[in-house]
């Protein structure tokens, strides 16, 4: 008998592609996507239905279908994309805390795998250069969406001791990037002029959203339930000041109490989120490792963060203001006129000496 | 341009004093190699103008490598160190001594005193194994956590491979091959009034032993002298470290009182003892877990480098040797 997944937050750009994705895998019968606005892209073989994980209806989903694995990818990063951010938290808490009650009760849901964030180990002065799965946070978020996934997660381990039948994954993403997402880190790539944080050098993961979507396909057909916490980044690191020259575009460093009120000013223009989290994110920075799904999944991301962050580059049209080919042709200009210098001048002394 | 050929010439009295002015012959062979030395000067200069231009563009480009713990040892080798090597070479005219007790290749941790009021003797530290070791090693040192609190301090702290002294930080370190130095006195040793020079603190508790142990990585206990008198802390103004936010407000014999001159370190001749390897490999698996052990094996750390700093203390000459 083929299987029934249910994919949350089915209408956002990452849950559409997974539900177009999974409802490619001969595993799964029928593959549901949900959330409380209808899609802007083909789902492909995915149905949709329209509901609020909000509300108790979703239960009736799950049981009338049979569903035997849920994916939860409904939680939202930025309040601009709920209409905010009361809405944000509703959705992500609550939605959460409903679909993980409906789990509960179904009799039917054998597998639940959660998309959450790096962002849960916080960031900070006192943080070990990489966070394991198991290292205890030393700066806990405080807010925003980092904050909701720590409550999310929380909810989730809760529901994992309640149901030990129900084989529980999260799934603890690096910045996720890419040509064709929009998250609070690529619209602050895209500015004209970046703003950084004065006296410091975050340093930066990235994981293309392409190896977000085949991780968690990954983990969704596996052949034995997976369970546990996994980080998942692009090998590799890119320090902030280094992903900015990369870009080719101008940066301005600010200092971080400016940076903090000039996000808030920002923040209402909707051009960048510059939320407390995300100016820690900026000024400290943090690395994650991955050996744990290398081992237990054979999981190896097949962008590294620089590839991913060029990628993102790439699709976002994000122009350097001065091209690399510029400085390139630059720099073989400068050899050639040295290169000919280191010839021909000393040859032209000695010519003069003699005369 | 032959100016600049004639200053060249002029500038180089020894080789000029050594040319035999009865013979016509041989000092126009000087002089022939005189020019062809230039020449290979210029070249030298070109290409260094050249590498020069290539790390320019590779820069502004961000076409360079740096790792999980933010380590950038192009910029590292190429800028940071730039102003150090001078300090090194020719202000405190630093000795490393025992370089071959450092393995070329490979993890040790090196645990060394601290003083001086700035972590300057870190810093020779690391140049004395960058420049003078063999194998040019990087020496990846574990800071306090205020170091990767300020501004400016931890962004260069980051890129020249530092990181915060945590056991998960030294142990991947040490996993890795790496070299790690540790000042297990921390503040307390770097703080120090003069009076207290060469007087080992306390080697709070004993992780960095416990982090070796657990990855078997041989310890090389490493004595500096010199550095307390570089920075004679003769004072401390407390509320300017509180207000500051700082550990303690130094006051030296030219700080604060000379203005920025007074950063200006006094011209100790230093050396850097690296002692030999104390092996913990041997020591079985469940060693890093009985504190007796660690504690024993920090103490012997500790007597070693207290050791060394007498006996050089006894052979030097004088503080500014």
């Amino acid at each position: 008998m083929g299987r029934t997944v249910l994919v949350t937050g089915a209408a956002r750009h990452l849950g559409g592609r997974m539900a177009r994705v999974l409802s490619s895998e001969t595993t799964f019968d029928r593959v549901i996507g949900v959330d409380v606005v209808p899609p802007r892209q083909d789902l492909g073989g995915a149905e949709f239905i329209r509901a609020d994980i909000r509300n108790p209806v979703i239960a009736k989903i799950i049981n009338a279908a049979d569903v035997d694995t849920v994916v939860h990818m409904g939680v939202i990063a930025t309040p601009m994309q709920a209409g905010g951010r009361a809405t944000m938290k509703d959705i992500n808490v609550i939605g959460t805390m409903q679909l993980l009650a409906a789990c509960q009760k179904s009799t039917s849901v054998r597998r639940l795998i959660v998309k959450s964030t790096a962002s849960v180990y916080g960031s900070g002065p006192r943080d070990p250069a990489m966070f394991t799965e198991d290292t205890a946070p030393q700066h806990p978020p405080t807010s925003g969406w980092a904050k909701d996934s720590v409550e999310v997660e929380g909810y989730v381990r809760g529901f994992a001791r309640r149901c030990p039948d129900v084989a529980v994954s999260i799934l603890r993403f690096a910045n996720i990037i890419g040509p064709d997402i929009d998250t609070p880190m690529t619209s602050y790539f895209s500015l004209p002029v970046i703003p950084t944080v004065l006296g410091y050098d975050a340093r930066l993961q990235f994981v293309h959203e392409d190896d977000q979507l085949e991780i968690t396909r990954i983990v969704a057909i596996a052949d034995d339930p997976v369970t546990g916490v996994y980080n998942i980044a692009g090998p590799g690191v890119l320090s902030l000041s280094q992903a900015v020259r990369r870009l080719g575009r101008p940066s301005v460093a600010l200092p971080r109490t400016l940076l903090g009120a000039a996000g808030r000013s920002l923040g209402s223009t909707g051009l960048a989120d510059f939320s407390t989290e995300q100016v820690r994110f900026l000024t400290y920075g943090r690395a994650i490792d991955t050996s744990r799904v290398e081992q237990e999944l054979g999981f190896a991301a097949s962008w590294t963060t620089a590839d991913a962050f060029a990628d993102f580059a790439r699709g976002h049209n994000v122009t350097p203001l001065i091209a690399p080919e510029v400085l390139v042709e630059a720099q073989q200009r400068l050899s050639a006129a040295l290169g000919g210098a280191g010839r021909v001048i000393p040859s032209g002394l000695r010519v003069a000496s003699h005369a | 341009m032959p100016d600049a050929r004639i200053l060249a010439f002029d500038s180089d009295p020894q080789r000029r004093g050594s040319a035999p002015l009865g013979s016509q012959t041989t000092k126009r062979q000087a002089q022939a190699a005189d020019e062809h030395e230039e020449s290979l000067d210029r070249e030298g200069v070109l290409q260094a103008l050249e590498q020069a231009g290539d790390f320019l563009r590779r820069r502004l480009t961000g076409e360079y490598e740096v790792d999980e713990f933010g380590f950038d040892p192009e910029l590292l080798d190429r800028v940071l160190m730039a102003p150090m090597r001078p300090l090194y070479r020719n202000w405190f005219r630093v000795e490393a001594v025992g370089l071959e007790n450092v393995p070329d290749t490979g993890a040790a941790l090196v645990v060394a005193n601290h003083s001086g009021t700035i972590p300057l003797d870190a810093i020779m530290t690391q140049l004395a194994l960058l420049d003078d070791h063999p194998a040019h090693r990087h020496l990846r040192m574990l800071g306090a956590d205020l170091v990767f609190r300020m501004p400016v301090v931890s962004e260069i702290a980051r890129k020249a491979g530092h990181t915060l002294a945590c056991t998960p930080d030294a142990e991947r370190l040490l996993s890795d091959g790496e070299l790690v130095g540790v000042w297990p006195e921390g503040f307390k040793g770097i703080g120090k009034p003069y009076s207290e020079r060469y007087k080992l603190q306390r080697f709070g508790r004993g992780g960095f032993v416990a982090a070796a142990v657990r990855t078997g990585t041989p310890i090389i206990p490493t004595a500096i002298i010199g550095a307390e008198e570089s920075y004679p802390k003769i004072g401390n103004v407390p509320i300017l470290a509180r207000v500051l936010g700082l550990p303690y407000f130094p006051v030296t014999p030219t700080f604060p009182w000379l203005g920025p001159l007074g950063f200006v370190p006094l011209p100790s001749k230093w050396t850097i003892a690296f002692d030999e390897p104390i092996p913990t490999a041997d020591l079985g698996a469940g060693a890093a877990d009985d504190p007796m052990l660690i504690l024993e094996m920090t103490d012997r750390v500790r007597e070693t480098i207290q050791q060394t700093l007498y006996r050089l203390l006894v052979d030097r000459p004088s503080v500014f040797g």
